[in-house]
């Protein structure tokens, strides 16, 4: 009987049904992805870490410590026949400036200087082949294929790193240790450890230094536990089931927030499904009276239509399962740069499973409301069509439609605390979404009531009669302004988001704010650079020093020991503070809290400053004491005052600010900022400044913005992917929407024709329409995606919101445009159809 | 072939001129043929009743009278005009100038009110005054004071004195109505006849009403009777006699 009864619906039904297939193509196109990411991350984790053991510092192994690391894995190599000195390789990080000499230029990049055969395990992949072995012998360096392509670098060039001139050798094409994107921030050029130049490495120049072993047939992971509380602080251990621990969250994270995103899409799915049996209900009810008149009982109606809808939601959910398992194979693609290594992408049951599981689920449990219409339809109403009403009224107080609503928001709640990354975000996430859709659905509802008071006499037929169609009984158009409006909501979010970050770089080159900044000099360097930056006819806007300490103690406790058991510390807590020394604020700064101390006058703790977040973070308020570890040297500080500081200057800006008097003999380098008037004034300077200071370092405005700008066409390339199956579904909700109206409308276009109307005043109506339509989910979008953008600027990247005018209104047109596209596409061949059928009134 | 030519032509200008028409319609291997060789005319002011049983294809002739289908075989000139010709907006044309229709659900337009339901066929015609002749035309026909009710709001009786304001708003040569009281009570029904009839007489459109009703086919001048598709018997009736 279900199956007769659908018979003629099924096509118009399915395409409703596709709405939640995208979800579920979404769904099960994220988590087979997870599913062969988890695996390659088993995989390949030796390669991850490239060796069976790594030793990480930010200080320089002491002797001590040297001597202990040879004793203790030197002991346990000799166990297994291995020569602790043969299988170690060293690698130390930095940043440095590269002078490019044919080019002229200069460029910070992360040096990576390397001894020995690193890495033992996993893919070091270069152009050529063999410079990944050569690059050591020759002397010679490796370099990114993004720093090549700015500079127009081939093998052969020279560069200069410090004093000490390399050959390029090859580019870095893939290693297995390093997804692709660190290379957007700082590009990354390998050298030889041997013969680095050593002031590269001088005190207060940021420098990472690591250790690796090769050591098969050992057990690592005790050897790391034996190691653990030998070795001092500073030293983290990398093991490759640790290494394997710190991916597989990371990725995993990864490919849960884009499971939220494939949730999305599935929630808005689910509206459309919801809609489709309501509208199939609606018109349905004359056969269920008829049903019933023979004698079916409203629970027997009610399941014949419950079993349609589960045959439905099966198709749809093996139409999404199916496109999801071809799409999974373009996800690695998508997130490539963020990827380590490449996935042997492989077909996995599990997820095909859980699509096909929410796919189905998800439809019942939105079909469960609609449906129960049909338990209310009395058989009375096949003789009187208007005995509907009161029946309906009646339902939307049952208990009946109580327990549907509840069982589909617990079933989405659900489902959403196991696709989020953990429960809570998963929920919050489908709350916030629920919130999104009720607003877009309370602010439809408000501009429809507006249509319907603005549709006055004056205007022509056609356009009164489209703008009627917005409210005629039975109308969609809550639907489709949902379904448009909320994928037009994530794209002009995106837009407001990306240009609230640009502008926030771009501010700082306003009016004569600095924009170019020179680190790592050292002191007796300080006037000579000076000198230097005047003579090329720059201004020295400021001149900072900076000490590098951490924090040991607050309040007289050990902070540190404290946390020591917690599962996540703070990252206060284990930061390295890069702090300064001054008299007074500067003009980033507002003073908040307490009194700011300029100078120390000697007795008792020394008076600090800090800056607001940081006091937050650490829970320390004005009056407290903290104790920093300046470089072996504890000393007792108290917190004086708290500052608010804008971090969007291109300044330099400190967490701690201490008075003078204190830290003036501490090892220490300066920061010197200046503004160039061009970028070209910039790149001179610069490439002066690093030629005649080698180890001195330059970063200016426009390479930022220029990072920054790389970064967010990477990520908004796979945030745009994903949003795109909550576009599509939106889309398809929409032409899902427009075939079901085109059906009811073909009544009234063949009325107006017998009346005399033209094709082209049917079209117009149409375009009226759905051109309304659209421009209300436009707007509507706009409503809410400022203020969400506002919220975000505002508690997100703490700058003022910034509007992008132009692409909004383009994107805005588009979405209006394409709306009213498939509308007046839908109504193609309505005109045509037999006038004969209102004379028979069918 | 059965031809009733109408023998009080001359000297009258003819609104309606059906000649040797035929509809054939194919169902896959099949073909039905519902109107055979009908021919008839119609000239101003006349007034016609098509009756015949279910499925002898009277709302067929009407469709084609009224250029909403084309026939198989055939001629249909209206108002001056071969429609078989001419394109959908063409036919429509003609249907907005010249013709007015009466259906026997009604078929307004639910998101209009009963003025703008009105004002429709005036406005798609492009008159300035859409709005006082829809307005002037309810009031004729009794239902000044509903001007702003929606459809939904009209009784069944109401709703069609709507749908004959509609019909006579642009002043149409010729008004076909399909069994235009079938949906209503006798008293309201004879309401409904009364009203047409007044209105034709009034403007001197000529009618064709599609009609299962003997008592309603009487009050017209001519019942043309169809059977299987075929004109059985065209006559006058006995109004035609009393009628000055």
């Amino acid at each position: 009987m279900a199956l007769r009864d659908s018979r003629g619906s099924r096509r118009r039904l399915l395409l409703f049904v596709l709405s939640m297939s995208v979800g579920v193509a979404a769904l099960v196109a994220i988590n087979g992805f997870g599913a062969n990411l988890g695996r390659a991350v088993e995989e390949q984790a030796l390669g991850l870490l490239g060796a069976d053991l790594g030793l990480e510092s930010d200080l320089p192994f002491a002797d001590s410590t040297e001597a202990l690391i040879r004793d203790i894995v030197g002991e346990a190599a000799a166990g297994v026949g291995l020569d602790v000195n043969e299988v170690q390789a060293r690698r130390t990080t930095f940043a440095s400036m590269a002078y490019f000499p044919r080019q002229q230029a200069t460029r910070i990049v992360s040096v990576r200087a390397t001894s020995g055969s690193f890495p033992f395990y996993g893919t070091f992949e270069t152009a050529p082949t063999d410079a990944a072995d050569t690059y050591r012998d020759l002397a010679g360096a490796l370099i990114d294929p993004s720093l090549a392509t700015q500079f127009g670098l081939s093998v052969g060039d020279t560069m200069r790193v410090g004093q000490v001139y390399y050959p390029i050798v090859g580019t870095i094409e893939q290693t297995s240790s390093e997804p692709a994107f660190v290379s957007l921030v700082s590009p990354r050029v390998y050298v030889p450890l041997a013969g680095v130049d050593e002031e590269l490495l001088a005190f207060g120049s940021r420098v990472d230094y690591e250790i690796f072993f090769r050591l098969g047939g050992i057990d690592v992971e005790a050897l790391a536990e034996d190691l653990d509380g030998r070795l001092p602080r500073e030293v983290e251990i990398h093991t490759v089931d640790r290494e394997r621990e710190a991916w597989s969250e990371a990725l995993g994270n990864l490919y849960r927030f884009l499971g939220l995103i494939a949730l999305t899409a599935l929630l808005l799915g689910s509206i459309g499904v919801a809609s489709a049996i309501h509208v199939y209900i609606q018109q349905r009810r004359q056969t269920v009276a008829l049903l019933r008149c023979v004698g079916v009982t409203p629970k027997r109606a009610m399941q014949i239509y419950l079993l349609q809808a589960s045959l439905l939601g099966l198709v749809g959910a093996a139409i999404g399962a199916a496109a999801g398992t071809l799409l999974q194979f373009l996800v690695p693609g998508v997130l490539a740069q963020a990827l380590p290594f490449e996935i042997d992408m492989r077909l996995y049951p599990g997820p095909i499973l859980v699509g096909l599981f929410a796919g189905v689920g998800i439809t019942l449990l939105f079909a469960w409301l609609p449906l129960l219409a049909v338990r209310d339809v009395s058989p009375l109403s096949a003789l009187r069509a208007d005995v509907e009403t009161g029946q309906l009224a009646r339902t939307v107080r049952s208990p009946r439609r109580l327990a549907a609503l509840v069982a589909a928001a617990v079933g989405v709640l659900t489902f959403g605390a196991f696709q989020g990354p953990t429960p809570t975000v998963g929920l919050a996430y489908v709350i916030g979404i629920a919130v999104v859709l009720a607003v877009l659905g309370l602010v439809a509802w408000g501009a429809t009531h507006l249509v319907r008071k603005l549709v006055s006499p004056g205007l022509t037929y056609p356009v009164r009669q489209g703008l009627a169609n917005l409210y005629r009984p039975s109308n969609q158009t809550r639907l489709i302004l949902l379904a448009v409006g909320f994928g037009a909501f994530i794209v002009f979010t995106l837009l407001i988001v990306r240009s609230t970050l640009l502008s926030q770089v771009r501010l700082a080159d306003e009016g004569e704010r600095p924009n170019l900044i020179f680190f790592d000099v050292q002191p007796d360097q300080l006037e000579a650079v000076r000198t230097r930056v005047v003579d090329l006819e720059l201004p020295v806007v400021e001149e900072a020093p900076i000490v590098t300490m951490r924090l040991a103690a607050i309040g007289g406790r050990d902070f540190r020991a404290e946390r020591e058991g917690e599962a996540e510390q703070s990252w206060a807590v284990d930061h390295e503070y890069r702090s300064t020394y001054r008299a007074q604020l500067t003009e980033t700064e507002t003073l908040i809290d307490g009194t700011f101390v300029g100078t120390y006058d000697g007795t008792g703790p020394v008076p600090i400053s800090l800056e607001q977040d940081i006091a937050l973070e650490l829970d320390v308020a004005v009056g407290d004491t903290m104790v920093f570890d300046v470089q072996g040297r504890q000393m007792t500080t108290l917190v004086s005052s708290i500052r608010l500081v804008d971090w969007n200057r291109m300044q330099t800006n400190f967490f701690v600010v201490f008075p003078t008097g204190v830290l003036e003999r501490a090892p220490q380098t300066w920061v010197l900022v200046s503004r160039a008037a061009s970028a070209e004034q910039s790149g001179g300077a610069q490439a002066a400044v690093v030629s005649d200071f080698p180890n001195v370092s330059a970063i200016d405005l426009s390479l930022i913005i220029g990072v920054l700008e790389d970064l967010f066409a990477q990520l908004s390339a796979v945030i745009q992917f994903m949003a795109l199956f909550s576009i599509v579904t939106g889309l398809v909700i929409l032409a899902g929407a427009v075939v079901v109206s085109r059906y009811r409308r073909i009544d009234e276009v063949v009325l107006l024709k017998t009346l005399g109307a033209s094709r082209a005043v049917v079209r117009r109506i149409s375009a009226v329409e759905y051109l309304s339509l659209g421009v209300l989910a436009s707007t509507v979008a706009l409503l809410l995606s400022v203020p969400v953008g506002w919220l975000l600027a505002k508690y997100a990247f703490e700058t003022p919101i910034a509007l992008p005018f132009g692409s909004l209104a383009v994107a805005a047109a588009a979405v209006a445009g394409i709306t009213m596209l498939i509308g007046v596409a839908n109504s193609r061949g309505i005109y045509a159809a037999p006038a004969l059928q209102v004379l028979r009134g069918s | 072939m059965v031809s009733v030519s109408d023998e009080r032509t001359g000297k009258e200008q003819r609104v309606l001129e059906v000649t040797d028409l035929s509809k054939t319609y194919q169902s896959g291997q099949r073909s039905l043929t519902v109107l055979h060789d009908v021919s008839f005319t119609l000239n101003d002011g006349d007034t016609c009743a098509v009756l015949g049983p279910s499925g002898s294809g009277k709302t067929t002739l009407l469709g084609l009278c009224a250029g909403l289908d084309t026939p198989s075989s055939g001629r249909v000139v209206l108002c001056g005009t071969d429609v078989g010709p001419l394109n959908e907006d063409a036919r429509s044309r003609i249907r907005n100038e010249h013709v007015g229709f009466v259906f026997q659900s009604f078929r307004l337009i639910p998101t209009l009110t009963a003025l703008e339901n009105v004002m429709v066929p005036a406005e798609l015609r492009g008159r300035a005054d859409a709005r006082d002749a829809a307005q002037r035309v309810l009031e004729q026909v009794g239902l000044g004071d509903r001007l702003s009710h929606y459809p939904v709001q009209l009784s069944g009786g109401e709703q069609q004195r709507v749908g004959l304001a509609r019909a006579f708003v642009n002043a149409p040569r010729i008004l076909f109505a399909d069994e235009p009281t079938g949906n209503l009570d006798d008293e309201t029904s004879q309401a409904i006849q009364e009203l047409l009839f007044a209105l034709n007489r009034e403007r001197g459109t000529t009618l064709v009403v599609v009609t299962h009703d003997e008592a309603l086919a009487e009050k017209t001048d001519r019942i043309v009777r169809l059977r299987r598709g075929t004109i059985v018997s065209d006559s006058p009736t006995h109004a035609s006699e009393i009628r000055p």
